[in-house]
């Protein structure tokens, strides 16, 4: 379980990020976070493993309490909490395996890693998560070789690797487009489903957090403006957190794929039976 | 409608934007560079008589002798090169580590001044200088000059080894520190990728410099190919060094070609 407690979060520009940030994220809950840029998405979640430093609050991941940890025991809490990025953010010239064993670098001491020799169970569920993400033909191609969604697929299973007892995800489907954007998101959710895995997803389509997050965050300017399940984020909760805008428009072409969606769904149950 | 818009437009003087300035600042660079030019003394007298000794020169270019004075050739040939290799991976393997400690993303403010200030000194002090100072410390021959290759080698590498670093990509540094990597492993596995196939180059790069540069410092002293050309120019052997020359242009070109082509292929 994942709490975060009146967390701030001032730039040394004296730009205030985050403001008395309060949410607890029980075992299994997908959380999708929204807002508009600059809203301090981003910090947030980079807050909570400490890529970025927060003024004051408390993170707390169980009864361990990030904040106020030192160099070594931050490294071995990192080790408990995956990240998936924006921009995949694979190191592009290593193997696709490298990169996901990178996931038991907390792990391992330096001269394992060094010689890329890692133990027997590592590698056995590095081979796993790929089997599980569809690329175990890809596990000898450097990163840079493989599509966007390829990439984003190796992220996760990067992050998986770690054995996490959270997710954190940062704008998973930002660079990818529409169709694969889905393809992740419930790639995402399944396995989270799976291992009851807590995730916090930073997202800026809020037609797709609602679509597959259990419950709805939304900053604006660094507050929590918004927090409860997807239904009730209705049209005078996203002015709220964006600004005015027509939202209906947005809700139509919502439907309508949530439409070809269910539709995809079904055709693929289809093409199963027929097998 | 369109008579509305005008129909010229010029790019707005950038630098300077009155038109007197302009016109005062390049008439008077004019007028200081006809004054400087007038200042420089030409003995033309001593032009011919140079004209006449570099005329001797090219014939020995076109006739070079590579064989009378073969062994002292072969033999500077060979201690250039040796010299060359251990400078550059000794330089190579000492300025990695101080690489590193100037990137201002990855090592802490004291390390990071110690290192830049390690590379200003090796860079603030060319060549010739520290052979000279070496020769007077060591003696004579290779050892100087291996001495300073290194030197220079560390002060080239570590710059540009620690300008890459400084604009690696940074998310891939960052999802790396996510997993609870250690320094070390950081470096390894999100840095070590990405910088790799410049170290090569600038690796293979400043082989080619060195060689070079081992025929120039020679001349100072500090052994080589350079000490043989010396020798035979005192000696007014031009042909000798014609041949000499000729051997370091060959060398320089294969070195260039091959550290290209090697630079191609790492990417």
């Amino acid at each position: 379980m994942l709490s975060v407690e009146k967390l701030t979060k001032v730039y040394r520009t004296g730009d205030t990020a985050l403001t008395d940030v309060t949410f607890t994220v029980p075992k299994g809950q997908v959380v999708g976070l929204i807002g508009p840029s600059g809203a301090g998405k981003s910090t947030l979640i980079r807050c909570v493993n400490r890529l970025v430093e927060p003024t004051s609050g408390a993170v707390r991941l169980g009864d361990l309490d990030i904040t106020r940890l030192r160099a070594r025991d931050l490294r071995r809490a990192r080790r408990r909490i995956g990240m998936i990025f924006q921009e995949y953010a694979l190191v592009e010239r290593l193997t696709v395996m490298e990169n996901v064993l990178s996931g038991r670098l907390g792990y391992v001491p330096f001269w394992r890693s060094f010689t890329r020799r890692f133990p027997g169970p590592d590698i056995a569920r590095a081979f796993a998560l790929l089997d599980r993400v569809g690329l175990s033909a890809h596990a000898d191609k450097r990163a840079d070789a493989l599509s966007g969604g390829q990439r984003q697929r190796v992220g996760i299973a990067r992050a998986l690797e770690q054995e996490p007892d959270l997710l954190l995800i940062d704008e998973p489907t930002a660079s990818l487009d529409p169709r694969t954007s889905r393809q992740i998101m419930r790639l995402i959710v399944e396995i989270c489903r799976e291992s009851g895995l807590p995730a916090i997803i930073n997202i800026h389509d809020v037609v797709l957090a609602q679509q597959f997050a259990d419950r709805i965050i939304g900053l604006q300017s660094g507050r929590v403006v918004f927090d409860g399940p997807p239904a009730q984020l209705t049209g005078d909760a996203l002015t709220a957190i964006y600004g005015a805008e027509d939202w209906t428009a947005m809700r139509q072409s919502a439907a309508d794929d949530a439409e070809a969606e269910a539709e995809e769904r079904d055709e693929a149950r289809k093409m199963l039976r027929a097998l | 409608m369109s008579a509305a818009f005008p129909t010229r437009w010029r790019r707005p003087p950038q630098m300077i934007r009155s038109r007197a300035w302009r016109v005062v600042l390049a008439v008077g660079a004019l007028v200081y560079l006809t004054l400087a030019i007038g200042t420089v003394e030409v003995n033309w007298t001593r032009v011919m008589v140079g004209l006449e000794r570099g005329q001797r020169f090219v014939a020995g270019f076109l006739q070079p002798d590579f064989t009378t004075r073969w062994r002292d050739i072969s033999a500077g040939l060979v201690e250039s090169l040796t010299m060359t290799l251990t400078s550059t991976v000794v330089g190579v393997l000492i300025s990695v580590p101080i690489g590193v400690g100037a990137a201002r993303n990855l090592a802490p403010a004291w390390v990071y001044a110690i290192c830049r200030g390690i590379i200003a000194a090796s860079r603030a002090l060319q060549e010739i200088i520290v052979a000279i100072f070496l020769v007077a410390l060591f003696g004579f021959g290779a050892f100087a000059g291996f001495l300073t290759l290194t030197f220079a080698t560390i002060g080239f590498i570590g710059k540009l080894l620690a300008e890459d670093i400084e604009d690696l990509d940074a998310t891939q540094v960052e999802a790396i520190r996510a997993t609870g990597a250690s320094w070390l492993q950081v470096i390894n596995y999100a840095v070590q990728p990405q910088v790799m196939p410049r170290l090569i180059g600038l690796s293979v790069y400043r082989l080619d410099i060195n060689f070079r540069e081992s025929a120039v410092i020679g001349i100072v002293g500090a052994g080589g190919i350079g000490a043989t050309l010396n020798t035979s120019l005192s000696r007014y052997e031009y042909d000798s060094a014609g041949a000499i020359l000729l051997l370091i242009i060959g060398i320089v070109m294969v070195a260039e070609y091959a550290s290209g082509h090697l630079r191609r292929w790492v990417q």
